[in-house]
């Protein structure tokens, strides 16, 4: 296929293109991936994450910057929420990243979560994919606003950053579960704020609580990303981080939990399509619903009716 | 799932966009994804942006005057990078005695100050989906 061959000779124009389709679901976007599998497995994946208005986009955009000036190619997957009422979004993380323009070794592409829960898009690792046969040596995957569930992004990058800002909360929300446990970066943002030496010693505090048998303790770095400070100790830690995940099998680890992963969410939805179109139509889906909303049937019998189908 | 992307910018030196904001809002609420990149964007970011996000509108807003300039070297560079599928609908300060030389230059559609939305979300629905 035409629009792969031009991808993988890193062609934007194409890889643009593929994105959309992998992003539609479009038949042929299978095809696509199938063909640009092999050709991954090179990028460096780098996660942001952290609530609204903590400045990710900000940070991002400084980060690529720096790593710009360390002669890295950088692609960046910004995903913002589409809205649950009207299923439409405004993508404005963009418009943070406004000094990457013009540098054709920088590629920022904008999604929306489509109802998608947990941080991401359903289709950003698919779309990770394609930047990294594209040859970007380094992706940056920016999810939404997130809470404390959102904890997807930890297994789509290898190295994941949270970001915080002073005034965020006490030493209890420090060591509730969730989000700041994904962390192998935590950072403390619009450190000129007030409240910004108290917040990093407090998330120091939780670290020091816990227990590291893999051997990386997460930092806790400070920055001002607005001003681009800190940010060269940042791109530092990221390069200690990968550096780390090089030795003892962890890629490899990683690798094998991805593809896990990849295996799982794929057959799942194989399955689903495949009940769908042999024996599950739409109006058969909608008359075992009125069954079950009538309380003649239970969901589980309903689904083992459905499932009885494919085995005769 | 084909959502209708569309990329909102304002050209040029125009200061005040709460216009474009306004009609970004509209836009999301019809169901589209808008990608707003706001203020004092030259030709070269349109595009640039425009092409790295695959939309299928670029909506553009300009108050300052500088549309008879910035509009048609927004669509030459478009023709120019094989963009020219992308419909590009424009807004703002555009006296009617210009519509003509901008419809020619490529920009398929013009809203003056007052449009409502439901205009220019229908024209852009029934558009997208022709093309």
């Amino acid at each position: 296929m035409d629009v792969v061959t031009r991808l993988l000779a890193g062609d934007h124009r194409a890889l643009a293109r593929a994105i959309s389709l992998v992003e539609a679901g479009d038949p042929g976007s299978r095809v696509i991936l199938r063909q640009v599998y092999p050709h991954t497995g090179r990028a460096q994946i780098v996660g942001v994450t952290g609530a609204p208005g903590t400045g990710k986009s900000t940070l991002v955009s400084a980060l690529a910057r720096e790593f710009r000036r360390r002669d890295r190619t950088v692609g960046i997957v910004a995903v913002d929420p589409s809205s649950p009422f009207t299923g439409g979004a405004l993508l404005g993380d963009r418009i943070r990243m406004q000094e990457l323009a013009g540098d054709p070794g920088a590629f920022i592409r904008s999604m929306a979560s489509r109802g998608h829960l947990g941080g991401l898009a359903q289709a950003t690792g698919d779309v990770l994919k394609l930047f990294d046969a594209a040859g970007f040596s380094l992706v940056i995957v920016e999810t939404v606003g997130a809470g404390q569930s959102e904890v997807e992004v930890a297994g789509a990058a290898h190295t994941t950053i949270v970001v915080e800002t002073p005034g965020m909360g006490d030493d209890i929300q420090a060591i509730k579960a969730g989000i700041l446990e994904i962390a192998d970066i935590l950072v403390v943002n619009k450190a000129d704020l007030p409240g910004a030496d108290r917040r990093a010693s407090q998330l120091e505090a939780m670290l020091h609580m816990g227990e590291y048998p893999d051997g990386w303790r997460p930092p806790v770095l400070s920055t001002v990303a607005a001003r681009s400070e800190g940010l060269s100790a940042l791109a530092d830690t990221i390069a200690e981080h990968w550096t780390f995940l090089g030795a003892a099998g962890r890629l490899e680890a990683f690798r094998r939990r991805q593809a896990e992963q990849e295996f799982e969410a794929a057959l799942r939805e194989e399955a689903m399509r495949v009940v769908r179109e042999r024996v599950l139509d739409p109006a058969r889906h909608a008359a075992l619903v009125d069954r079950i909303c009538g309380r003649e049937l239970d969901p589980y019998s309903a689904a083992s009716k459905v499932l009885a189908g494919l085995r005769g | 799932m084909d959502k209708i992307r569309v990329l909102v910018a304002k050209p040029g030196l125009d200061g005040h966009d709460r216009g474009a904001k306004v009609v970004a809002r509209t836009l999301r609420d019809a169901g589209m994804e808008v990608i707003y990149t706001g203020l004092q964007q030259t030709p070269e970011m349109v595009v640039e942006a425009a092409l790295q996000e695959d939309v299928d509108v670029i909506g553009l807003s300009i108050l300052s005057g500088a549309h008879m300039t910035l509009l048609p070297r927004i669509c030459e560079l478009l023709r120019q990078r094989g963009g020219e599928d992308i419909l590009v609908v424009a807004g703002g300060i555009i006296p009617d005695e210009d519509i003509e030389a901008l419809r020619a230059a490529g920009v398929t559609a013009i809203y003056g100050p007052g449009t409502p939305s439901s205009e220019y979300i229908a024209f852009i629905q029934e558009h997208v989906r022709r093309a």
